[in-house]
């Protein structure tokens, strides 16, 4: 009898995978688990935070007692304060835009879930409610776009290796959002109908300017925003406050709308340009992970994506050094931004990825 | 079966106390204060448990109010002791050690201006009596100690306290309730003007317990309404809480010497717990080695979370805390480990395992072999040996 940790985040999704798991697992044993990322409210206070507030763990412990499963509360708040927060907030600080969802997934969901987890429970596999699969052959693993392609979120999990794979299980993997909703309505669960949840979980509202401040004492210090040929154009508030794509919040007008297209701690400069300029077909990424090893040849063709969601542009991607791959894509992409995941894709095969350096 | 040793959280029912219950949430339904035959048949039940209470106390009938539990009491006790005495002084003396209901009813008092001293204790979780007497001022008007940790089991010197309070004149709180399943209770050898009991830590139910309030210690009500309980606490009594609490007081503390006989058994399975257990390195005792509830094992183990290592014992079918009972995973370590100068760091591998009346020489020795291989296991994964290669 194998035994299997549930991460459940209160959420629609990981509830029905724990429920899967819990009905049809057979001979396994399921444990559910909330990972504690935050500390609580005041004393006297209701939180309503998105999706990993005092409400989550309250509504992953419904769940879990309705499916049957014990449950538990891993706290993994000083892990996320370092791993995930203190990270976002230094992507800012070095002029590169965060990717929290993915450092999560990473760091907290399956390094951390899986050793300290895998521990305390004295389980063998951690299931998630992530949108995507795994594939199994001859004792090495791939990963697979699920197969709800809207849903997939193979974006965030290309970090995974291959014992971590071979640890892991996706139970919505060949679902699709409907069916899980409507298994989760069936099921009689309390998340049936609870909405998805957008924004970053630490960062209420959406402003992320308050968190520099108290976290990294960054209060800002209004710079030059200058156009392609250095003119200056505008003043903005504090460079970390901009990322590269953005348009709103400049201030700025060059007869049309203008976006951020690179941001420069070292000078506190905002460098905008048009629409076009902030396009590129070749960048580099750094900090390579590939989940089956780096692949054979230095030189292949795949397909990249630069964003949750985006779209999979054609690619010849050339392997540098140990660490770095430099992509050049078949159509100009959206503003590849410094910080931001490079994922690589070979049809349904996730092959790994990167992070997006920055220009040199 | 698991093996409960999770008694410090709460105690199960005992079957006699179930049964000195069920008439009263039955057929004698009748509010206590209502004029007609039904009502006199509930304050009949009603009136004998207090009577029996105040038997086991040495208190008289009227000295005690029954509460929701152990939590309300010490509210009452802290907040409406000091609240009637506020007019002689603003400045309550309590250790740093002590119950989350009367440390925050403590800092509520702050917020509204009162000066409250939280005393130090030495690494055994012992406040020393001297240290008292040294805080206690004109302006003092009451001193909140309790009889027993909840978390490390260390029994305070109590009396040689309340001498202090009685010479010196200030009003003195017992939070008793983690110590009243096993302690002697006599309020008069407490020298105690205020003690808290709550019934689930001894076999009783929940949502039951009572304050004693000595005769003539004011106290604001902290539940405003009708004038139940002499007008110390408002509400429609829960006359089954308040029966079943009197026969399970009454279990434990009507026969001294089955008392006596009782704590002398979990002791000893308890020191062989402790002996074997700190025998494995990097695991240590917490609390006094021999001023401790006779039921209570606590240890800080290194390399281990405490929360996973008691989650890791539950999957095994053994039932134990960290401390104290915790349900939201807060990650700040104990304030009692801290307040006995353990670092934050080990303060996080706690684990506390307290016997009880059902508790076996088996369910010792079981435990001991899953708690010796759950540390393990946890070690072996902090160290970053994968939990597969470890096993």
């Amino acid at each position: 009898m194998a035994r299997v940790v549930a991460a459940m985040s209160g959420g629609v999704d990981s509830s029905v995978a724990a429920a899967l798991l819990a009905r049809e697992g057979g001979e396994d044993e399921v444990v559910g688990v909330w990972m504690r990322l935050h500390p609580d409210g005041g004393e006297g206070y209701e939180q309503n935070r998105s999706c990993c507030s005092p409400d989550a763990a309250d509504d992953a412990r419904r769940v879990a007692q309705l499916v049957g499963i014990p449950f538990f509360i891993l706290n993994l708040e000083r892990e996320f304060g370092a791993r995930v927060i203190d990270a976002f907030t230094d992507a800012y600080l070095d002029g590169a835009t965060p990717n929290p969802c993915q450092a999560c997934n990473q760091y907290i969901k399956f390094d951390e879930l899986l050793r300290r987890g895998l521990a305390a429970y004295d389980a063998d596999r951690v299931a998630t409610g992530h949108y995507a699969r795994v594939a199994e052959d001859g004792g090495s693993y791939r990963l697979l776009r699920a197969a709800d392609a809207d849903k997939d979120q193979t974006y965030f999990l290309w970090v995974l290796d291959q014992a971590q794979l071979a640890a892991t299980r996706f139970p919505l993997g060949e679902l699709t959002k409907p069916q899980v909703r409507a298994m989760a309505a069936e099921l009689g669960l309390p998340t049936a109908a609870k909405p998805e949840s957008q924004e970053i979980c630490f960062v209420p509202a959406g402003d992320y300017r308050t968190l520099l401040e108290e976290r990294r004492g960054y209060a800002g210090e209004p710079g030059p925003i200058v156009d392609a040929d250095g003119a200056r154009v505008g003043t903005h508030t504090g460079y970390a406050h901009y990322t590269v794509g953005q348009r709103h919040g400049l201030g700025v007008t060059l007869g049309e709308a203008v976006y951020v297209r690179e941001v420069q701690p070292a000078s506190n400069t905002v460098v905008v340009g048009r629409r076009d300029d902030v396009a590129a077909r070749r960048f580099t990424a750094e900090g390579r992970r590939f989940v089956a090893g780096d692949p054979a040849s230095e030189r292949f063709e795949a397909s990249v994506r630069i964003r949750h969601r985006g779209s999979d542009v054609p690619c010849e991607v050339t392997l540098v050094g140990d660490d770095r791959f430099a992509v050049e894509t078949a159509e100009p992409v959206w503003a590849p931004a410094p910080g931001q995941a490079a994922v690589l894709y070979d049809g349904e095969v996730c092959l790994g990825g990167g992070r997006i350096a920055r220009a040199a | 079966m698991s093996v409960y040793l999770d008694h410090a959280a709460t105690t199960p029912l005992r079957r006699e106390v179930l049964d000195a219950m069920l008439p009263y949430l039955a057929e004698h339904h009748g509010n206590p204060s209502s004029i007609h035959a039904s009502g006199r048949r509930a304050r009949l039940g009603l009136d004998e448990a207090r009577e029996t209470v105040a038997r086991l106390l040495g208190a008289k009938p009227r000295e005690v109010v029954f509460t929701s539990g152990g939590t309300e009491a010490d509210n009452l006790a802290v907040k409406g002791a000091a609240w009637a005495a506020s007019a002689r002084g603003r400045r309550v003396v309590t250790t740093a050690v002590e119950h989350k209901a009367v440390l925050n009813a403590c800092s509520v008092l702050e917020r509204f201006g009162f000066e409250v001293v939280y005393l130090p204790v030495d690494r055994y979780g012992s406040v020393d009596p001297a240290d008292v007497a040294a805080s206690i001022t004109d302006r003092t008007v009451l001193v909140s100690v309790q009889y027993a940790n909840n978390e490390v089991g260390t029994i305070q010197p109590v009396a040689e306290i309340g001498a202090i309070c009685r010479e010196l004149g200030t009003l003195f709180h017992v939070d008793a309730v983690q110590a009243a399943a096993f302690l002697p209770l006599d309020v008069d050898e407490l020298r105690a003007d205020l003690v808290s009991l709550g019934a689930h830590k001894l076999y009783g139910p929940k949502g039951a317990g009572a304050l004693f309030v000595r005769q003539g210690t004011a106290v604001l009500p902290q539940l405003s309404g009708g004038s139940q309980e002499r007008q110390r606490r408002a509400g429609t009594e829960n006359v089954a809480g308040a029966v079943g609490f009197a026969r399970a007081l009454g279990l434990i503390h009507a026969d001294v010497s089955a008392r006596e006989a009782e704590n002398e058994r979990q002791a000893t399975l308890r020191d062989g717990l402790i002996a074997r257990l700190t025998a494995v390195a990097g695991v240590a005792l917490t609390g006094h080695p021999a001023q401790r509830l006779p039921n209570s094992a606590s240890f800080v183990i290194d390399g281990v979370e405490g929360g996973d290592l008691v989650a890791a014992l539950d999957l095994e079918g053994i039932e134990a805390s960290t401390g104290s009972a915790c349900t939201t995973g807060s990650v700040d370590p104990s304030h009692v480990l801290l307040a006995m100068g353990i670092d934050p760091e080990r303060a996080h591998g706690s684990l506390r395992l307290t016997l009880g009346r059902g508790t076996t020489a088996d369910d010792v020795e079981r435990t001991l072999r899953v708690a010796t291989r759950a540390i393990g296991r946890l070690r072996a994964a902090r160290a970053g040996v994968p939990a597969a290669a470890s096993a």
